[in-house]
């Protein structure tokens, strides 16, 4: 079963959706496809219990005439067509242009503890929160790095957790010194006081950082480190990321080049987002972080570029060009400490699907031969997590993708249409 | 359509409210979502479908990421496989 | 003043599982050895490859190397890297024709001292009651295994440097001067030469012809208890000796972590190392066919990987032809891990002088110049 598009993309987060939008407003027929249930990405993830922002409802409602194929997993690149799975089976979507606004996932760094449940990212318990996780009267430690602590405690807050502080590991004079250039972004200036203010009465510490987490079947307690020693803090739940890094597996599945402008790869594009790959083009936070207002221009600029409007995508450089000006504020002030990448020991598990320690890892220079000898990266996340976490610790960068995607039913790959129903699975889980 | 959404997590009916994630719904039970190779205990970690910890078995599907699932009523979910 | 070249008794060029037995049975003969490997050890076809051990038996000549070398592996058996598991081979017949040669392989394997035995259809059905209805039965082999090449090919030169063997690694062997090996650096290497660089034969020994055959492979989550035994179709044998450009057959094998490891494809003209969506689909389905409920199983992981392919199908195992102190084990197709020990034995025996186990003559790479 194949469905052709004119206009294809992926992602239906604020880059994907500004992007279909466009190309959908000059009459292509787009489809918007996203593996998550609801439209909105990370940023504008629904809620619910809550309201989601105006900016987010209007995008999405503005999708009229937008095939929107959300719980749809793109697993494997054929010739210009992407396979794509569903709970009820899988099916071909080819294109004649394809937009890629795969857009980021955080930056999860290893710590002795850091495999206990309890301890997420600070995104991804905003997430889970925001998806029903119950967390009212929950005590939560928030940590890592950049505003996306503050949005995340944010959420956290609104929903009734008993947030225990917020530790930001870059050091107070650069904190001041970038809300000082926030100035220069006023919708910026104005968000960052709304979150401050929603969180009143929160501690919000600097120059301090989780060394470690504790606790037996889940976390009971976390180890802060800050300029005045060590702290150890009860809590229910670690919320900690260092940040975001681009998701670009799929980009080099269909052998777009990438770049690096820092430890993880990021998309090539042109300044009119074409990638090296004629007819593919990329938006948003897989060509580097730009956060959300890159992210709806660079969407937009993609959606006039598929539909071959090169004038109209040129009127909107300039803006994203100011707008991807603040993506390197935040990268300068919220480097990271060089002791955060101290925090593994020889027995911290950096590979979580099959449990390799930073040790085993010794004396390897090379993803693939650590891969052949010690399984690391072998696992279901492919290794988004531990590759990741090498590449950012200095150890070696990533190997590049391959299919599937992300983990998908041999049926799939067979091409089905359909999935049988279960039969043996839960027999045979039942012998364990 | 209801507010509310019924399942069975181990056994054990949880409530939850329409559109929350299978991730949600287990974690008003406990943490332990999967065990790891060596035995441990395991939970989501990124929240939105990259980290494969969540992975959990949903009507008989197993290694099925609960953090993309949304809860659906009279859904059988087994955890630590 | 030019440095002295490093002096070896055997430079071992390439370390896979083929190069990697080579030097650790000269490095236990007490020879000096080199190994020159410029890619991770066991990275080639070795990583690419299931990891089965398995007899085949319908060339006399593969059912004495594979006989021989399945011997040598049991010394493997409880080695924690070889991740050996003594899953057995169950070959599966559809029709009685299938069945009846399955009795035929199974006299032959006896007859050669491999146990075997051959299945009804109710016996089969015990043993793995996740296959299709419909079989007709088949044989078990059940004193054979699977092991995890690369880590194996990792311990193998391991042992050899244990003993003082040089590994030379991330270097590239770029020509073979009388007398020596010369590297990708500018140096050179003294000494006797054993080439084991699979499908990369030709670049250094041109007048021995190789191809790479491409094969696909596919990996799942884990699934403990599912299958119990490597499965093959008794018509594997046509797929893996036919010469049709492509083909498919079933194998699969439970890999002792619990995940299923699918195969298997074969193709000539394919040059290019990407994963083919329809070559995956066509081999799929043949397994779909003998287990239906794979299809429900979530893959991980797929990959290609190249099989080094000689014209008659057998390995190269002995002097290279118009060479003078050159060696070369290579061309092993798919049952390079099996044959693996048993063709490092055989070549030492060959290089050291002493009378072989088993008869070189069918191996010899001679019967190219011929």
């Amino acid at each position: 079963m194949t469905e052709r598009y004119d206009v294809l993309i992926v992602g239906a987060g604020p880059a994907g959706l500004a992007a279909a939008q466009t190309a959908a407003s000059r009459g292509a027929r787009v489809g918007l496809i996203d593996a998550q249930a609801r439209a909105g990405g990370q940023v504008w993830r629904h809620d619910v219990r809550r309201t989601a922002p105006r900016a987010a409802r209007e995008a999405i409602a503005a999708l009229r005439s937008v095939e929107l194929l959300t719980n749809h997993q793109v697993v494997a690149a054929e010739p210009s067509a992407l396979r794509v799975e569903t709970q009820q089976g899988s099916s071909l979507l080819s294109y004649t242009s394809l937009i890629l606004a795969t857009g980021a996932r955080e930056l999860l760094l290893p710590f002795p503890g850091w495999t206990l449940p309890g301890v997420t990212g600070a995104g991804g318990m905003q997430a889970l929160v925001k998806q029903g996780w119950p967390i009212a009267g929950k005590r939560v430690v928030i940590a890592g790095s950049g505003p996306l602590l503050l949005a995340a405690a944010a959420t956290l807050r609104a929903h009734g957790a008993r947030l225990q502080g917020i530790y930001e590991q870059a050091p107070v004079a650069r904190v001041h010194a970038f809300a000082r250039q926030l100035l220069r972004w006023p919708a910026r200036a104005t968000q960052a006081v709304a979150l401050r203010a929603q969180l009143a009465g929160v501690p919000y510490r600097f120059g301090t950082f989780v060394r470690s987490a504790h606790g037996e079947a889940a976390l009971r307690t976390v180890d802060i480190e800050g300029p005045h020693g060590t702290t150890r803090l009860d809590c229910d739940l670690l919320a900690v990321g260092y940040g975001l890094v681009p998701n670009v597996e799929l980009a080099q599945l269909l052998g777009c080049a990438t770049v690096q402008r820092s430890a993880h790869p990021q998309v090539q594009v042109d300044p009119s987002l074409r990638t090296s790959v004629a007819g593919i083009y990329a938006a948003g936070e897989a060509n580097g972080i730009g956060g959300l207002a890159v992210a709806r221009l660079e969407g937009a600029i993609a959606g006039h570029m598929a539909v071959g409007d090169t004038a109209a995508a040129n009127l909107l450089l300039p803006r994203r060009d100011k707008a991807r000006g603040f993506a390197e504020l935040l990268a300068t002030h919220f480097s990271l400490d060089p002791r955060l990448h101290q925090l593994a020991d020889a027995q911290t598990l950096i590979c979580r699907c099959e449990d390799v320690t930073l040790g085993e890892l010794d004396g390897f220079s090379d993803a693939r031969a650590a891969k052949l000898a010690t399984r690391c990266g072998m696992g279901a996340c492919q290794g988004r997590i531990c590759g990741t976490v090498l590449a950012e610790l200095g150890r070696f960068s990533r190997s590049g993708s391959r299919p599937p995607l992300f983990p998908a039913r041999l049926a799939t790959l067979a091409g089905a249409a359909t999935f049988p129903l279960p039969t043996i699975s839960t027999e045979v889980a039942d012998h364990e | 359509m209801s507010d509310i959404v019924r399942l069975s997590i181990d056994g054990q009916d949880v409530e939850v409210p329409t559109g929350a994630s299978v991730a949600a719904a287990i974690a008003h039970v406990g943490l332990h979502f999967r065990s790891s190779v060596s035995g441990a205990p395991r939970a989501p970690l990124c929240g939105m479908g990259v980290c494969f910890e969540c992975r959990v078995r949903i009507d008989g599907v197993m290694h099925v990421r609960a953090c993309m699932t949304v809860a659906c009523e009279g859904m059988q979910v087994h955890c630590h496989d | 003043m030019k440095a002295a070249a490093a002096s070896y008794d055997l430079i071992v060029v390439g370390a896979g599982i083929v190069g990697a037995a080579c030097a650790d049975a000269a490095s236990a003969d007490g020879l000096r050895v080199a190994i020159v490997e410029p890619g991770p050890i066991g990275g080639g076809a070795t990583a690419a490859a299931m990891g089965h051990l398995v007899a085949m038996d319908d060339d006399p000549a593969e059912l004495a190397l594979s006989r021989y070398s399945l011997q040598q592996w049991e010394a493997f058996a409880d080695l924690k890297e070889a991740e050996f598991s003594r899953c057995g081979t169950l070959w599966v017949a559809r029709g009685d024709a299938e069945l009846a040669a399955a009795s035929t392989r199974a006299t032959r394997l006896a007859a050669a001292g491999v146990e075997a035995h051959v299945l009804d259809a109710n016996t089969l059905y015990e043993l793995e009651p996740a296959l299709a209805p419909g079989m007709s039965g088949g044989m078990l082999v059940p004193r054979e295994a699977v092991v995890y090449p690369p880590r194996v090919a990792r311990y193998l030169v391991q042992r050899a440097q244990s003993r003082g063997a040089q590994l030379y690694a991330g270097r590239r062997v770029n020509a073979l001067p009388r007398g020596g090996a010369q590297l990708d650096d500018g140096s050179t290497l003294s000494g006797p030469v054993l080439v084991a660089t699979g499908c990369a034969l030709p670049a250094l020994l041109p007048q021995l012809p190789m191809r790479g055959r491409k094969g696909h492979l596919v990996i799942t989550e884990r699934y403990p208890n599912l299958l119990r035994h490597q499965l093959l179709e008794l018509g594997y044998a046509d797929s893996a000796h036919g010469d049709a450009d492509s083909s498919v057959a079933f194998n699969v094998q439970p890999r002792p972590t619990g995940q299923i490891l699918i195969g298997s494809s074969r193709e000539f003209s394919a040059t290019d190392a990407a994963v083919s969506p329809a070559m995956l689909q066509r081999m799929l389905e043949r397994c779909f066919a003998f287990i239906p409920t794979l299809r429900q199983l979530q893959a991980v992981r797929a990959w290609t990987g190249f099989r080094p392919t000689t014209p008659d199908g057998r390995p190269y195992l002995g002097a290279v032809p118009g060479g003078t102190n050159q060696w070369v084990a290579a061309g092993h197709e798919g049952l390079g891990v099996t044959t693996a020990l048993g063709s490092a034995r055989l070549l030492l025996d060959l290089i050291q002088g002493r009378e072989p186990a088993i008869d070189p003559t069918p191996y010899a790479p001679s019967r190219m110049a011929a």
